[in-house]
C-alpha cells in the first residue's frame, strides 16, 4: 500500500512537473471537493467527507488525515485550501494539497482553520480504518478492524459484508465480524447478541449492556444472558489487572527507594538529597533528548548510563562537601542534607525553568501490550517493572559477589576492624554513596516516563523512599524489594474501594502500627551489625 | 524608605522632606506626622499648581498611580503567576506610553508572597498601608484569595482577582475578572450534553475547594437535568498525583456501560500530565470517551508531550488560538515585551487585560482614583476583550465573558469546536447549591450587598469577614 502511494504521488508530482500547474490545478477536481470540505457546514461536513472518499482520489487519505489532525487551512484572501506542515509559532509552513508543493510560510492571521471536531473525527477514524482494511499487511488490516469497534454506521454495513466474504485472514475476520455484530445489536438483531457473547471487548459489553434495556424482551434477555457469562471472565481478567497495577507502583516505589537502602540502609546516612538526586537523572534524560531530537528511544538508552554517571558525581560532590564532616551525626545530616536538596531544587529552577520540561515517550513505549480485550498491560510500566528487576539485580551482585560489596560490608559492619585489615573506608565511603546516588539518578531516568520532570519531582518520593527503606528493615536490599512490591499492591488493592487519598493514610497507619509491632522492619538485621 | 513611602510624591520633593525630617525623631512623631501631611499637601499643591502655571511638564510633577501586583513569584505557584506579574508590567508600559490615566503616569509595585498563603495577606497589608497603592491585581488560587480578603476589605482597597474559581463569595473591595462555575462548568456539561450526547459523567479532581465545589454544583446541576445517581462518578485525587492507573481503568469500566461517558476534570497542575498519558496508554481515544478540562490551559501545555492529549476538551474563556486581530495584537505585544518567540498567552492573562482595563476606564470615568468613587464609576464599565466581544462589570463585581470549548491540537494550542452564542454573565451565587440558591450581590446604592439573601431579605456577614471566620 505505501510503495503503491508513493508511486501514485510520484506519478502526480511527475505529471504536475510536465503540465503547466496553473491549468492542472484549475482542472483538478480535488480542489473542488476541498473547497466543498471547508466551506461546508456542520451538518453536511460528513457528505463533503463522503464525497472525497467515493471521488477515488489517491491524494483523499492524506487530505483526511491532514482534516483529522486540524492541518487543513483557508487562506483568508483568497479562499485556497492549503495543508499546515508546521502549526507553531506565529507563521505557519504551508504546502498545496494538491501538488504537494511547498508554499513557504504563511503569518497565522492570514488562514483560517477548517474546523473539525470529536463526532466528526470519530466517523473520520472509522473511514480512514475503511481504507485500511485492503492493505496488504495482516497487522494493519486487523489494527483497522479493530478500530471499526463501535464506529461503524449503514453506509460501512454493505462495504465491511464484502469484505467479510473476501478476507483470508481468520483474526481480521473475527474483528469485523465483531465490528458487525455490536452494530446489530445496537440495531436491535437478536442472533448477533450471540456473537458478542464470549467477546470481553468493552465496546461489546457497552452494547450489550445497552440492549440489555431495551424495551424488546427477547432481545433484553439475551442480552442480559451473555452479560452474566462475560461477568464470570471479567472478574479474573480485573483481579489480573489489579495485582499489575501494584507490582507496576511496587516496582516504582522500589527503584526510587533503592538507592536509598544503599545509602541510608548500609552506610546510614540520612540523605534527605535523594530525591533531587532522582530530579538530576530525569533531568539528564531530557537533556540527552535535547542533544538527540527526533531519536526519543537513542535518547533514553543513552539517559541510563548518563543518569547513572550524573547522580553519581552529585553525590561524590555531596559527600566530600558535606557527609563526610558530619558523620556520626544524624541531625546535622539530616538538616545538611535537607539544605542540599533546596539548593538542588533551586538551581535547577534558576538554570532551567522552574517550569516542567517535556520528556518525550519513545514510540515503543506508548501504548499497552494487549493480552485479551479487557487485559492489557500498559508498555511504559511493563519496562520500568523490568527495568526496576534489572537493577535489583544488578546491585544484588554487586554487594555479594564484588570486592566493593565486601569492602562495604565490612566497613558498614566495623570499621575501625575494616581498616586495620587494610581497606580505606574513606573510598569505600565515596564509592558507596556515589553508588547509591547512581541508582537514584535510573530511577530518575525511569521516572520521567511516568510523571512530569521539574523541579519538585524529587519530593514527590523522599518521603515514600524513607517510607520503603524503613518498612523493608534498614540495611536490607530483599526488605526493600519485598516491601515495595507489597505497598505498591496494597495501594492499588485499597484505591478503588477507599480512593486515593485515603488509600494512601491507610497504607501509612498500617506502617506506623507495623513499626510498633516491629522496629526493626519487615527483615531486620540479625548479628552484631544489628547492634553496631 | 519611610519618609519617603508615607505620602508618594514626586521624587525631588521627598529628597527634601526626608533630609528636614530629622533621622532621630523622639516619640512626638506620631503627632507631628499629620501636621507634617497637611503641610505636604500644601506644598504640593503649590509646587503644582507652579508647575501647571509655567507649563512644566505638569505629569512629572503629578503623583503616579500605584498599581500592586500580587503575585507570587518563587514556589509551586510561580509557574502560573510570574507570567501575571509580566503581563500587568506590560499593560503599564503601554498605558504609560499612551500618556497614563488623568495625565499621570503608572507605577507598578510589584511584591513576592511567594506561594505561602499567609504571606498573601502580609503582603496586601504592606501594599495597601505602606506602598498606598491605588489598586491591586493578584492572587491565583482560592486560599490566598481567602487570606487576603480580609485586609482589602479592612484597608478598602482594591483588588482584581484573575483565575476561574468556584463562586461563592462578591466582596465589596474585589472585581472577579476570572470565570465563576456558570461560566465555565455549567456551559461545558451543556455542551457535553447536547452536542455530544454524553449520559455518563466522571467528574474527577484534585482534592481541594475548588474541584470539590465546582463538583457539588454540577452534580447538582446534573441530577436536575434528570441524570441518575449511578451515572456519575466522582473521584478526588491528592496534588501531584502520578499513578493513575487504577482510577483510568475504573473509567475505562464505568464507560463500557453502553452510555456515551465524559470526563469532567477539576484535575489540577500537572497531575494532568501521567493522568492524560495513562488515558492514552490504557487505549482511551479522545473519541470514545473524552475529558474536557477546567484547569488545563497553554500554559500547562507548553511544558507537556501532547501527543497523547489530542481531540480532549478545555473550557475557557479565552484561547490563544482564537481568530481575531485584536488578540494577534496582544500576542505580539507579549511575545516583544517577553523577548521569547515562543510565549505563550492565556485565559487568567485576558483576564487581566480586561481588569486593567476596566480600572482605567473606571478612573477616567470618576475622575479620580479614589477607592469608593472607583467602586461606584466601574460598574457597567465595558471594555472590549481579546475574542472579538466586549465585557462589562456587573453589580456583582463579575464580568460578562463568552465561554469556549477547544479542543488539544499536536501543537500545544486549542482549536475551538464551540461557543456560547450570547455572552454569559458571572453568577457570584450558584444556582444549584443549596443555601446559595435565593443569594444575590448588587453593589449598587441602596442594596450595596455581597450576600442579600431573597427568601429572608437580609443581607448577611461581608466575604472578608466569612473569609477570616474560616480562619
Amino acid at each position: 500500500m505505501s510503495i503503491c502511494r508513493s508511486l501514485t504521488l510520484l506519478l502526480i508530482a511527475l505529471v504536475c512537473l510536465l503540465s503547466l500547474p496553473a491549468t492542472a490545478q484549475e482542472n483538478d477536481p480535488g480542489k473542488a471537493l476541498l473547497i466543498n470540505l471547508a466551506e461546508a457546514p456542520a451538518s453536511k461536513v460528513e457528505e463533503a467527507v463522503n464525497a472525497i472518499v467515493s471521488s477515488g482520489d489517491e491524494r483523499a487519505r492524506g487530505w483526511l488525515e491532514a482534516y483529522g489532525n486540524n492541518r487543513l487551512s483557508r487562506v483568508k484572501d483568497t479562499g485556497q485550501v492549503v495543508l499546515v506542515l508546521n502549526n507553531r509559532g506565529r507563521d505557519w509552513e504551508i504546502a498545496d494539497p494538491l501538488t504537494g508543493e511547498n508554499m513557504g510560510e504563511m503569518s497565522r492571521r492570514e488562514l483560517d482553520r477548517v474546523a473539525i471536531n470529536n463526532t466528526i473525527r470519530g466517523q473520520l477514524e472509522g473511514i480512514l480504518a475503511m481504507l485500511d482494511l485492503n492493505a496488504p499487511d495482516p497487522k494493519v488490516r486487523e489494527a483497522s478492524a479493530q478500530d471499526m469497534m463501535g464506529k461503524v454506521d449503514a453506509s460501512l454495513v454493505e462495504p465491511l459484508e464484502a469484505q467479510l466474504v473476501q478476507e483470508d485472514n481468520a483474526g481480521v475476520r473475527d474483528r469485523i465480524a465483531l465490528a458487525l455484530a455490536i452494530y446489530r445489536v445496537g440495531e436491535g438483531n437478536v442472533e448477533a447478541v450471540d456473537v458478542l457473547a464470549g467477546s470481553l471487548h468493552p465496546r461489546a459489553r457497552a452494547a450489550l449492556n445497552e440492549a440489555a434495556r431495551s424495551d424488546n424482551q427477547e432481545l433484553a434477555a439475551s442480552a442480559t444472558r451473555a452479560l452474566e457469562s462475560i461477568e464470570q471472565k471479567l472478574k479474573l481478567n480485573r483481579a489480573a489487572e489489579t495485582l499489575y497495577f501494584g507490582l507496576s507502583l511496587g516496582s516504582v516505589l522500589v527503584l526510587a527507594a533503592i538507592g536509598l537502602a544503599i545509602t541510608f540502609g548500609v552506610m546510614g546516612v540520612i540523605n534527605m538529597a535523594h530525591g533531587e538526586l532522582i530530579m538530576l537523572g530525569a533531568y539528564t534524560t531530557w537533556g540527552m533528548q535535547q542533544l538527540f531530537p527526533g531519536q526519543p528511544g537513542l535518547a533514553l538508552i543513552l539517559s541510563i548510563p548518563a543518569g547513572f554517571m550524573v547522580a553519581a558525581t552529585a553525590g561524590i560532590i555531596i559527600e566530600r562537601s558535606v557527609i563526610q564532616y558530619l558523620k556520626g551525626r544524624p541531625l546535622e545530616t539530616l538538616l545538611a542534607t535537607f539544605g542540599i536538596s533546596l539548593i538542588l531544587q533551586q538551581l535547577v529552577r534558576t538554570v532551567i525553568s522552574p517550569q516542567n520540561r517535556t520528556v518525550v515517550t519513545p514510540e515503543w513505549m506508548s501504548g499497552s501490550l494487549v493480552i485479551n480485550d479487557a487485559l492489557s498491560l500498559t508498555l511504559n510500566r511493563l519496562y520500568v517493572l523490568a527495568f526496576a528487576l534489572i537493577v535489583f539485580a544488578g546491585l544484588m551482585l554487586i554487594m555479594r559477589k564484588t570486592r566493593l560489596g565486601l569492602e562495604v560490608r565490612a566497613v558498614t559492619q566495623n570499621r575501625a576492624m575494616a581498616r586495620s585489615m587494610g581497606i580505606r573506608a574513606t573510598r569505600v565511603d565515596i564509592m558507596t554513596f556515589a553508588l547509591g546516588s547512581g541508582v537514584a539518578g535510573l530511577a530518575g531516568v525511569a521516572l520521567s516516563q511516568l510523571t512530569n520532570v521539574g523541579p519538585n519531582l524529587g519530593q514527590n518520593y523522599i518521603i515514600d523512599s524513607f517510607m520503603v527503606v524503613v518498612f523493608g528493615g534498614v540495611g536490607n536490599l530483599w526488605g526493600t524489594l519485598i516491601a515495595g512490591l507489597s505497598l505498591g499492591t496494597i495501594n492499588q488493592l485499597l484505591e478503588p474501594w477507599a480512593g486515593a487519598v485515603l488509600a494512601k493514610i491507610i497504607v501509612l497507619v498500617f506502617i506506623i502500627l507495623f513499626i510498633q509491632k516491629r522496629p526493626k522492619g519487615l527483615f531486620p538485621q540479625k548479628g552484631r551489625a544489628a547492634e553496631g | 524608605m519611610e519618609c519617603g513611602t508615607a505620602d508618594a510624591v514626586a521624587p525631588v520633593r521627598f529628597m527634601t522632606n526626608c533630609t528636614l525630617k530629622p533621622k532621630t525623631e523622639p516619640k512626638t512623631q506620631l503627632k507631628k506626622r499629620t501636621h507634617n501631611m497637611s503641610l505636604k499637601k500644601h506644598v504640593k499643591l503649590g509646587l503644582s499648581a507652579l508647575a501647571l502655571s509655567i507649563s512644566f511638564n505638569s505629569v512629572a510633577a503629578e503623583d503616579p498611580i500605584k498599581v500592586g501586583i500580587l503575585h507570587s513569584l518563587s514556589g509551586t505557584m510561580a509557574i502560573s503567576e510570574t507570567v501575571l506579574k509580566d503581563t500587568v508590567e506590560m499593560l503599564i508600559e503601554q498605558q504609560n506610553a499612551k500618556g497614563g490615566v488623568l495625565g499621570r503616569q503608572m507605577e507598578a509595585v510589584v511584591v513576592d508572597p511567594a506561594s505561602n498563603w499567609p504571606l498573601f495577606a502580609e503582603k496586601a497589608r504592606e501594599l495597601l498601608a505602606q506602598e498606598k497603592v491605588d489598586v491591586i491585581f493578584g492572587n491565583w488560587t482560592s486560599v490566598s484569595r481567602k487570606s487576603v480578603l480580609p485586609v482589602v476589605e479592612e484597608l478598602n482597597g482594591l483588588l482584581f482577582y484573575p483565575v476561574q474559581y468556584e463562586g461563592e463569595e462578591s466582596s465589596e473591595n474585589v472585581f472577579y475578572t476570572g470565570a465563576a462555575p456558570n461560566q465555565q462548568a455549567i456551559p461545558a456539561v451543556n455542551y457535553l450534553m447536547n452536542e455530544i450526547g454524553v449520559e455518563r459523567w466522571v467528574l474527577a479532581g484534585t482534592d481541594y475547594v475548588y474541584p470539590r465545589t465546582t463538583n457539588k454544583i454540577l452534580e447538582t446541576y446534573l441530577m436536575d437535568m434528570g441524570v441518575a445517581k449511578e451515572d456519575i462518578m466522582i473521584n478526588y485525587t491528592p496534588f501531584g498525583h502520578s499513578d493513575w492507573q487504577n482510577i483510568v481503568s475504573d473509567i475505562k469500566r464505568f464507560g463500557s456501560a453502553g452510555k456515551k461517558t465524559a470526563v469532567v476534570s477539576t484535575i489540577n497542575g500537572d497531575a494532568n500530565v501521567p493522568f492524560y498519558r495513562e488515558l492514552g496508554n490504557q487505549g482511551i481515544a479522545a473519541s470514545d470517551i473524552p475529558v474536557v478540562a477546567f484547569s488545563v490551559g497553554e500554559q500547562e501545555l507548553s511544558g507537556i508531550d501532547t501527543a497523547p492529549l489530542v481531540g480532549h476538551l478545555a473550557a475557557w474563556n479565552y484561547f490563544m488560538s482564537v481568530d481575531n486581530d485584536a488578540n494577534y495584537d496582544f500576542i505580539d505585544q507579549w511575545i516583544e515585551h517577553t523577548g521569547n518567540e515562543q510565549a505563550v498567552t492565556n485565559d487568567p492573562m485576558e483576564a487581566h487585560y480586561i481588569g486593567f482595563n476596566m480600572y482605567v476606564e473606571a478612573v477616567k470615568k470618576a475622575g479620580t482614583t479614589d477607592v469608593d468613587a472607583v467602586k461606584d464609576a466601574i460598574i457597567g464599565v465595558t471594555v472590549p476583550n481579546l475574542t472579538g466581544g466586549y465585557a462589562a462589570m456587573m453589580p456583582n463585581h463579575h464580568i460578562t465573558k463568552p465561554v469556549l470549548i477547544g479542543e488539544i491540537q499536536d501543537n500545544g494550542q486549542f482549536s475551538v469546536v464551540w461557543e456560547t452564542p450570547s455572552l454569559v454573565a458571572g453568577d457570584a451565587w450558584s444556582d444549584y447549591l443549596p443555601g446559595s440558591r435565593d443569594m444575590i450581590a448588587d453593589w449598587r446604592k441602596p442594596m450595596f450587598c455581597g450576600t442579600f439573601n431573597t427568601a429572608t431579605g437580609t443581607c448577611g456577614a461581608s466575604a472578608g469577614e466569612m473569609a477570616a471566620a474560616d480562619e
